[in-house]
């Protein structure tokens, strides 16, 4: 069998130009739409792009424990999440070392939607499991589609499209609501660090969803997105992704491959006022001795990069996409490897060379300088980078 | 009363520029602006209601890449959007276009000429090596030639080096570049004429010459010179306009402390004992400073500014010669829907891009013929963007701006401009456009139509010429604006000049204004 499509495929299959898919969970979505990925990566920071991000798996846990499982699973602190709350939260093993990173929707009080980039239902009935919890837990991935609008348009369009009030409606908030009759829940998240939106809709109202916000859209510069695009993005706004930035513990073959969100700059999503939760120990631990390893970003000091070119006659260069490999950073002297990045890219809004990178947490405070390596013209160097705090865009209007 | 150590006189992105790089160095600046709002000719105004224009200047080409990273211009609001596709309809109701794609252009090219499609890859690698050879000028203080002064023949060694550095083949192609006319260059080239057109049509923006004309070949390399900055990228159009790269710039002198007072117009720069002191604004005030910077063009900058006396007479002499000649206009375009141009029908990718009006040589070469004779071209040229395709947020949803760059519009009409001849010019531009998009002057709800005058009127820049003096070869480097006086001092003891009207001038790229600051700091304001 080959891989799958998304219910969103007879409406993105024929605006493939380049015929450029990727694989995502089984399923394939577009790398990018036209030729390049310049303008649907324009599109949202400057009007707003549509993706389908339907693979993400997607588990309904309810009942009258589903609160308590996932409090126990997670980081974060699920037993105050209020109805109509996202929560973004790594999940850990009891080591305290991450398997993965999603979102928990709190639907009521008895009905959770988690998100995942890993396949999670064992993990989750492991969890449920012995303690005698009465939860239901249900895999809607493939009956669930979803559609991500994100950029500083998106408001406009979905509250055109919608017949609810949403301009009450909060970073990480989410509400039921109808667009053109289509049942479809609405959540004020992405994976961009913009003004964005994701709409959850049953898989079988999936085409007149996308012609919809498509026709709506069209006069506020609504632009299908791919992968590549959203890959710049979610690097400006210093989101992590999972194989690329971490390995999950749980695939991880040695002990060195895996990292604790203390030291993926998670800090913030593992609570200090809740219960017994998977992990707990080790983190608390962690957090009192402070963690080895800091996740951070790095600005490429353009200056040097060009000297580096310069130096062979050619004008600096770099690749068109975001990259995801590991890259050595050294400190100041050049001489001892101090950590590596694991993405990296030119942002074209920020005129910047950035860099998500794991350094010791000695060389991690924001302005230290350290080199970065770089190939030019088949060999090694390094240039000159400095430290910088993530995220590197946070607009306003992600929150406003 | 304040007194500061710099006052720059013009509130448009090089007085901005050079106001925030003082600024940054700790110096306290005064900017003023005699419209009510910064940025010059880099303007966006709300013309009609609920339709934005970026007014003169609309495009970002060459903005300089260290300006952005060094006064961090992104995060004061600047982002600069990918304009890549040029469409040419052609009389023929044929078309040649160029997208972003590489493949697909060199496609497009094998369907009118396939010699031309495989020249054009060597000719763009040509064009490369020329782009990289004439760049470091760009940001460099002219050497004045005939100086013996270490720091001009420092200079002048090394730009010697350089060039000699090039080897013979691409010396020679660098002279040739530099003395031919565009069309006689490429047709050493190409063969397609509407290729030729749309090339050599970038050479004549803002000049009073024609494509036939030598001396404007050089201009061919601008384009170049913007790939040159790579992913940087700095040619294309502004989210919110060119006045948002103002609004930018002036956001960030701002937050180095610099001070901009708009509706404050300057009537004088006051001397004493021969040294700048201060200005006397056109209200009365007067208000004093260490160092005076005036961004306005060469002509206000000495002959409006300062009294005759307080200037060499053989300087005043090359101020007075040295040339404007506005050849330009813009029609601006409220519609309540897009052209359709007959060479390529509907809606689509290509109202993203620009659409050139240059269908031949000839057709752009008897445009200037008109000029010539002191009318407005009957068919003009035309560089046609829609604004509102790239940034949606420049007209109503469902809405459009049209952005019509127009040459020739010569400041010297016969009879004069008169508001009748005004509109008929404008006739001339949305019939020469309903030649190409049959039914598009339907769709129009509003229009603008700005001549050479209007510019003079608005902006101030002489003669109306969209350089601040015509970027012609005998106006550059270190003639512009005067021999002997391209190092942005004046012979006005603290008293400079960072206008577009000294090295290197042009477009949005603030070389001017950065160049003059370093100059001044370096001198010791």
């Amino acid at each position: 069998m080959s891989l799958r499509t998304t219910p969103f495929h007879p409406r993105t299959a024929p605006l493939s130009e380049g015929q450029a898919w990727r694989r995502w969970a089984g399923y394939v979505v577009a790398s990018s739409y036209e030729l390049s990925h310049d303008r649907e990566y324009h599109a949202i920071r400057n009007s707003a792009a549509l993706f389908d991000v339907s693979p993400l798996y997607k588990y309904l846990v309810t009942g009258r424990d589903a609160r308590r499982l996932l409090d126990h699973m997670v980081t974060r602190n699920v037993a105050k999440a209020k109805v109509g709350q996202v929560l973004y939260t790594p999940w850990c093993d009891n080591e305290g070392k991450q398997i993965d990173d999603g979102t928990i929707s709190v639907l009521d009080e008895q009905t959770f939607r988690m998100t995942s980039a890993d396949p999670t239902l064992r993990w989750l009935h492991l969890n449920a499991s012995g303690g005698g919890l009465e939860v239901q837990i249900q895999d809607v991935s493939d009956t669930t589609a979803a559609l991500s609008l994100q950029g500083p348009s998106s408001r406009e369009i979905l509250q055109i499209a919608a017949e609810q009030d949403l301009s009450k409606l909060k970073y990480f908030r989410l509400t039921d609501a109808t667009i053109r009759g289509i049942p479809v829940t609405i959540s004020r998240t992405g994976y961009t660090g913009d003004l964005g939106y994701e709409v959850w809709v049953h898989a079988s109202h999936a085409v007149p969803l996308w012609d919809t916000l498509i026709a709506t859209g069209t006069p506020y510069g609504i632009t299908p997105a791919g992968m590549l695009a959203l890959d710049v993005a979610r690097i400006e706004a210093g989101l992590l992704l999972i194989e690329v930035d971490y390995f999950s513990s749980r695939h991880a073959l040695i002990e060195a491959q895996k990292s604790s969100p203390l030291e993926l700059g998670l800090g913030w999503t593992v609570a200090t006022d809740k219960e017994r939760y998977n992990g707990q120990a080790a983190l608390d631990a962690e957090r009192a001795r402070g963690p080895d390893w800091q996740f951070t970003g790095l600005t490429v000091d353009w200056d040097s990069l060009e000297a580096l070119y310069a130096d062979v006659g050619l004008p600096p260069r770099l690749p068109s996409q975001a990259w995801r490999t590991s890259v050595p950073i050294y400190d100041r002297g050049g001489r001892r490897q101090i950590g590596y990045a694991t993405s990296g890219g030119w942002s074209p809004l920020l005129k910047r060379y950035m860099a998500l990178a794991h350094l010791g947490s000695e060389h991690a405070k924001p302005g230290t300088e350290v080199r970065m390596e770089v190939t030019v013209e088949h060999r090694r160097k390094q240039a000159q980078a400095h430290v910088t705090p993530l995220p590197f865009f946070n607009p306003e209007r992600k929150r406003a | 009363m304040k007194r500061y150590d710099a006052i720059v006189i013009g509130g448009g992105h090089n007085g901005l520029v050079t106001a925030a790089y003082l600024a940054r160095a700790g110096k306290s600046v005064l900017v003023l602006e005699r419209r009510p709002r910064v940025g010059g000719a880099a303007v966006t105004e709300e013309i009609f209601p609920g339709f934005k224009f970026s007014m003169f200047s609309y495009v970002v080409s060459l903005l300089r890449p260290e300006i952005i990273r060094d006064l961090d211009l992104p995060r004061h609001g600047l982002h600069i959007l990918p304009l890549e596709s040029t469409v040419t309809p052609m009389e023929n109701g044929d078309y040649l276009a160029g997208w972003a794609d590489h493949d697909e252009t060199r496609r497009e090219l094998y369907r009118h000429s396939p010699r031309d499609a495989e020249a054009y890859d060597e000719y763009g690698r040509l064009m490369h090596f020329m782009a990289q050879a004439v760049k470091p000028i760009l940001s460099m203080v002219p050497p004045d030639p005939t100086s013996f002064a270490p720091g001009d023949l420092a200079s002048l060694w090394k730009l010697g080096k350089h060039f000699r550095g090039l080897g013979a083949e691409r010396l020679h192609a660098l002279v040739k570049l530099m003395t031919m006319s565009s069309a006689d260059f490429l047709d050493e080239w190409f063969e397609t004429d509407v290729l030729k057109a749309t090339k050599s049509a970038s050479g004549i923006i803002g000049t009073f010459l024609g494509p036939r004309s030598p001396g404007t070949a050089y201009v061919l390399l601008h384009h170049y010179m913007g790939e040159l900055d790579g992913v940087f990228r700095a040619w294309g159009f502004a989210k919110g306009g060119t006045g948002a790269v103002s609004e930018a710039i002036a956001s960030a002198a701002r937050s180095f402390g610099a001070e901009i007072r708009c509706d404050a117009g300057v009537s004088k720069v006051m001397l004493k004992n021969g040294r700048a002191v201060g200005v006397a604004l056109e209200n009365g005030d007067e208000l004093r400073a260490s160092i005076i910077v005036s961004s306005l063009d060469p002509r206000r900058t000495f002959l409006q500014l300062l009294e005759s006396d307080s200037l060499p007479d053989e300087f005043v002499g090359d101020i007075k010669r040295f040339k404007f000649r506005g050849s330009s206009g813009k029609v601006n375009l409220a519609l309540d829907a897009l052209p359709s141009f007959t060479c390529m029908p509907g809606i689509g990718r290509q109202h993203r891009g620009a659409f050139s009006i240059s269908p031949s040589l000839e057709y752009v070469e008897r445009a200037y013929d008109d000029a010539k004779y002191g009318e407005f071209s009957r068919r003009p040229y035309m560089d046609i963007v829609f604004p509102s395709m790239i940034d949606p947020g420049m007209a109503p949803p469902g809405k459009h701006v049209m952005s019509i760059f127009v040459q020739y519009a010569p400041y010297n009409l016969n009879g004069g401009w008169t508001d009748a001849q005004r509109e008929a010019f404008g006739d001339a531009v949305v019939n020469t456009v309903e030649s190409f998009a049959p039914g598009f002057t339907s769709h129009i709800l509003h229009r603008q139509v700005i001549t050479p005058l209007d510019i003079e009127r608005i902006t101030g820049l002489s003669e109306g010429n969209i350089f601040a003096g015509e970027l012609a070869l005998h106006q550059l480097f270190f003639l512009r604006p005067a021999p002997g006086w391209a190092k942005f001092a004046t012979p006005v003891r603290g008293f400079y000049q960072c206008g577009s009207g000294t090295h290197p001038g042009g477009g949005i790229m603030g070389a001017s204004g950065r160049l003059a600051a370093m100059t001044i700091l370096k001198n010791g304001a």
